[in-house]
């Protein structure tokens, strides 16, 4: 057999594996029952505009105020793990790995029930929104830390000394020199955590719920509950990927173009 | 600026790194008005004295007098001294994500507190200086090496700066691109800029330097008018290396 004919053999191979797969899915799904419990256009349109207007409205809320709470801890954080002061040093490794190495869920039901004991009747203000964004904020924080201390140790030590030479002080070198740089080079990995950041406010759940703060996933349980139908979970499918697709998409266009830039 | 006080004067300077030990006490001043070329193989600290002079690294012993100022009191305010020293960096470390204009404005802006208009019309005048003024708008990234160091020359001129220290401007430069931007430094010199320059360009020493210092091994070996030490060194260490570089 010449080394064509092999190539030519394990292609059809791996084609007809998959036209087999296709055909016995088509074959044996039950279309009809499926179409029934997950395609039921009339218990899709009973979402609307709910789904929209206050689910994944919430779900954005939620991301984007956990993100910037993450954002500026994450900051402080990466700067605390570069300073020359031990203690600091140490505060913050402390911090990431403690809060990388629980599950999110489980930080999230500390900061809600654990701390009003813990501080005895200490509350996080602004109920759901601000104890879920508190919680998933604080981990977030443990994971872009990382990101951005890697992101201002990419940028050449040049441009430090270049910015102290022209007699700019610690502080207006970094914000203006340093990390305009470091934050082209960690918004792609930032990006990623703001979409896995999305899927995690499926988590808000356990915070307890009124029916306008509810968000994509809780709203969606909820309804397939109601209807004994399980539609709402496709819609809700539909509308996580309608706001993660595009964001990924992002990732990867501004990773090419930072390629591309070296 | 009192011209009895010189710009530099470095007095014992000594600096290790961890166990490297690599300057072991060096004497040396520089004039006001005056081009000290510094000469010496790889390795040998040349570096280490200009970065001392404004700080990017601290001795480990000795002094160093800017404009008179004790730089390494600790009560000294090194920023405000900074701005009177202009740097420039083999590899020009120009602001990649400022444009040209940018890279010499904000400094002004930030340190100097000129407004706006004040500052563009500084850059404006220094662009003028080195012959860049269709590039102010441009990204560093888009120029080439030449440009971005004469851009980087500008960046420094832009805070009036009373002395230039130029760590080897020319070494990162394709061979066609180094006569502009040595062309830029002589302009300087005839303006009677203070300069302390790193070099391994012997003629531009020759021609431009009013003095000459070869350094080798953490200590200041020969130190004199080009004339001698280039022509006629008195240092068998000096002849070698003047023989190496003129080799190539
Ligand atoms: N930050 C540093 N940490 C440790 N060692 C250093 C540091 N900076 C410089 N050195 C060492 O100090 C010595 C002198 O360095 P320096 O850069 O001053 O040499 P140079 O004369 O400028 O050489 P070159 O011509 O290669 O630029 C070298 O052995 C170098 O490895
Ligand atoms: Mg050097």
């Amino acid at each position: 057999m010449t080394k064509r004919t092999k190539l030519l053999i394990s292609r059809a191979t791996l084609y007809s594996v998959l036209v087999i797969i296709a055909i016995v899915v088509l074959l044996f799904a039950d279309w009809a029952t499926l179409q029934r419990s997950f395609a039921n256009v009339d218990v899709a349109a009973d979402m609307l505009p709910e789904v929209i207007t206050i689910a994944a409205k919430n779900t954005l809320l939620y991301t984007l105020l956990a993100f910037s709470l993450g954002l500026v801890m994450a900051l402080i954080l990466a700067l605390m793990k570069m300073s020359p002061i031990r203690p600091y040093k140490w505060i913050a490794t402390a911090y990431i790995e403690l809060f990388r190495g629980l599950p999110a869920l489980v930080t999230l039901i500390f900061v809600a029930f654990a701390l009003p004991i813990a501080f005895d009747g200490f509350e996080v203000p602004g109920g759901t929104l601000g104890k879920g964004a508190v919680g998933l904020g604080i981990v977030a924080a443990a994971y872009m830390a990382e990101t951005i201390r890697a992101g201002i140790q990419a940028v050449p030590r040049g441009q430090m000394e270049a910015a102290r030479s022209l007699g700019m002080s610690p502080g207006q070198a970094m914000s203006r020199i340093i990390l305009p740089q470091a934050f082209r080079i960690i918004i792609p990995p930032l990006t990623n955590e703001l979409v896995l950041l999305i899927k995690d406010t499926s988590l808000f759940f356990v915070l307890g719920t009124t029916p306008v703060s509810k968000e994509l996933t809780k709203f969606g349980r909820d309804l397939m509950n109601q209807k004994f139908n399980g539609t709402p979970l496709t819609v809700i499918a539909i509308v996580y990927l309608a706001i993660t697709l595009p964001l990924t998409q992002l990732v990867a266009v501004l990773e090419r173009k930072a390629a591309k830039a070296r | 600026m009192n011209s009895n006080v010189p710009p530099i004067k470095i007095v014992g300077l000594h600096k290790s790194f961890g166990n490297l030990e690599v300057l072991k006490g060096i004497d040396f001043e520089v004039a006001t008005g005056e081009v000290v070329c510094v000469i010496g193989p790889s390795g040998s600290g040349k570096s280490t004295i200009l970065r001392c002079v404004n700080l990017l690294e601290v001795p480990t012993a000795g002094k160093i007098f800017v404009e008179g100022i004790d730089i390494t009191d600790f009560e000294t305010d090194v920023d405000a001294v900074r701005t009177r020293i202009g740097m420039v960096f083999q590899r020009f470390n120009l602001f990649p994500h400022l444009t040209v204009l940018g890279n010499l404005t904000i400094a002004q802006k930030r340190v100097l507190k000129r407004s706006d208009d004040e500052a563009n019309d500084v850059a404006n005048k220094m662009l003028e200086r080195v012959g860049l003024t269709d590039k102010a708008d441009e990204f560093p990234i888009r120029l080439s090496g030449g440009q971005q160091q004469r851009v980087a020359i500008a960046r420094s001129l832009c805070m009036n700066p009373n002395l230039m220290l130029f760590d080897e401007p020319t070494s990162a430069l394709d061979p066609e691109l180094v006569g502009e931007v040595l062309d830029v430094m002589r302009g300087l010199a005839s303006e009677g800029m203070t300069m302390m320059v790193v070099t391994h360009e012997m003629g531009f020493a020759r021609q431009v330097a009013d003095r000459v210092a070869f350094i080798d091994g953490g200590v200041i070996v020969e130190d004199g008018p080009p004339a001698q030490v280039i022509e006629s060194p008195q240092h068998e260490r000096t002849r070698k290396f003047l023989e190496a570089v003129q080799h190539y």
